[in-house]
């Protein structure tokens, strides 16, 4: 019971974080600030989701995972945001 | 019900790739209209596997032979359309109507 | 309930593909065919064809993202040109997609629903607890066999388009990365745990969800990021151990038909005794072809004109 409730308040926290990082990539006006909104939400949005998943887990081998998931989503999306961040600067050089 | 909708999915995603791949002039796009109509078919046949009692293998086993297939065959014709595009410049056929 | 959730999916699946179609640029085209093809995944979850769904967010969403990318910067750099999308709607292209997609409709209704094989109780003697393993491995072996075949002949056709001049060169084009940058980090931390997820894909696949295409795909995709990162070079065409792991997989399999054959079993009918054993290493040997040949795959041919431009 208590298990479910922290399910819930936690995987509605993350669906917030999701959300407020949609509508900042839809409404932020350039790339760099479109993506500070991207990872950080996401980050921490698909974090809580994961922990609120984590309070249904039957094993610890699943909890493992749970974590392994979201810290490789972290790694990726950091690494992700790196690039896009350097080629957009690459493109506003060009520009100027 | 929600088998009904996949398969319904799947039909429109094959009308959809249709479409682009006889309308779009950019082969790059064309080839990702057929990967549309190929997936649009998976969905279709998947969903008609799951009619039963239990989820059917045989399609499963089938879909994922056929998304493997799918990607070497959209490897080769982009191989063909990068030949193209450093032979004649461009990325798409020539437009036969305005064709001399 | 989850007939909203499914309908609400499908939306989002048709406007991607519609996204794609319609969409203004070729780079947003590709990027939405991207996020279709996660969308898509979603679907063969819902509809609990699990290794579907893997098999599609890997091969379907990743590689085939990564190969259409690739092309699209290429064409780029060639000034080859984006095409504008024509203005209005083709008719007689619309006629003909709308009349596929409504024969298609139709044949959902029309077609009766046929009796499911019972695969449950064959499975004991397939030597694997995953249905779809003991189908693409054991009862359904042709196919698999003959697709990895297709594999090699696809990989063959990219090679054939590189030019005389380029024969000898390294495979694929060469990627910009910066020494001690991000993607150079990234390409060094993740090939140790990437390698131990794809074994972990194929070896759980025997009896779970996974397999050798969905592992051998993992695998493909850590030797991209290594070699799109520049730490490891790219090898080529005449790298006799490249072209031994492009066939061993086809080979093995091909050998284990003909050994049951020769024991009177019949070609690929593997002796439930021995079918968890013979699978494991038909499934090792065809992970390695299907991880080198994907990622060969997308790299493309040798190409020395796309090195120094």
């Amino acid at each position: 019971m208590m298990a479910d409730v922290a399910t819930y308040v936690l995987t509605a926290l993350g669906l917030v974080f999701f959300v407020a990082g949609t509508v900042g990539l839809l409404r932020f006006p350039d790339t760099f600030s479109r993506l500070h909104a991207l990872t950080k939400a996401d980050n921490l949005g698909l974090g809580f989701i994961a922990l609120g998943v984590a309070f249904q887990a039957d094993t610890w081998a699943q909890l493992a995972m749970l974590a392994l998931i979201w810290a490789l989503a972290l790694l990726a999306a950091g690494t992700v945001a790196q690039l896009v961040a350097r080629a957009a600067l690459a493109q506003v050089q060009v520009d100027e | 019900m929600s088998l009904t909708v996949f398969a319904l999915t799947g039909a429109a995603l094959v009308g959809l790739g249709v479409y682009g791949l006889l309308a779009l002039p950019h082969l790059l796009r064309r080839i990702m209209c057929f990967n549309l109509i190929g997936s649009g078919l998976f969905l279709f046949f998947g969903a008609a596997g799951a009619r039963g009692a239990a989820v059917d293998a045989i399609p499963q086993a089938l879909i994922i032979t056929g998304i493997v297939v799918a990607l070497s065959a959209s490897a080769l014709a982009v191989g063909l359309v990068v030949a193209l595009a450093r032979r004649t410049g461009h990325a798409a056929l020539p437009d036969e109507d305005r064709a001399p | 309930m989850s007939l909203a959730l499914d309908l609400a999916l499908c939306a989002l699946i048709l406007g991607v593909a519609l996204a794609t179609v319609a969409g203004g640029g070729v780079f947003r085209a590709v990027i939405f065919f991207i996020t279709y093809g996660l969308f898509l995944a979603i679907g063969w979850a819902r509809l609990g064809a699990f290794d579907v769904a893997l098999a599609e967010a890997a091969i379907g969403a990743g590689l085939t993202g990564v190969l259409l990318l690739a092309a699209h910067a290429r064409l780029r750099r060639m000034q080859a040109g984006d095409a504008p999308p024509p203005a209005g709607l083709n008719l007689p292209a619309a006629l003909a997609g709308a009349g596929m997609a409504l024969a298609l409709g139709w044949a959902w209704f029309a077609l009766p629903v046929p009796a499911t094989p019972d695969i449950a109780s064959a499975l004991p003697r397939s030597g694997v607890g995953n249905p779809v393993t003991a189908v693409l491995l054991n009862f359904r072996a042709w196919d698999t066999l003959l697709e990895s075949i297709v594999l090699l002949a696809a990989l063959l056709g990219v090679w054939i388009l590189a030019r005389d001049g380029d024969w000898n060169a390294p495979l694929g084009p060469r990627y910009h990365a910066l020494s001690g940058g991000v993607l150079v980090n990234f390409g060094r931390f993740l090939p140790p745990i990437g390698l131990c997820f794809g074994v972990y894909l194929v070896w759980a696949g025997a009896d779970y969800i996974g397999g050798a295409f969905q592992g051998g795909t993992v695998l493909a995709a850590v030797g991209l990021v290594a070699l799109m990162a520049n730490v490891v070079r790219p090898p080529r065409v005449s790298y006799a151990l490249l072209r031994a792991a492009v066939v061993i997989g086809p080979a093995v399999f091909l050998l284990a038909g003909l050994l049951a054959a020769g024991f009177g079993a019949g070609f690929l009918t593997l002796p439930p005794a021995l079918a968890k054993s013979v699978i494991l290493v038909i499934e090792a040997a065809l992970t390695i072809s299907i991880a080198v040949t994907l990622a060969l795959l997308v790299i493309g041919p040798p190409d020395d004109a796309g090195r120094s431009s």
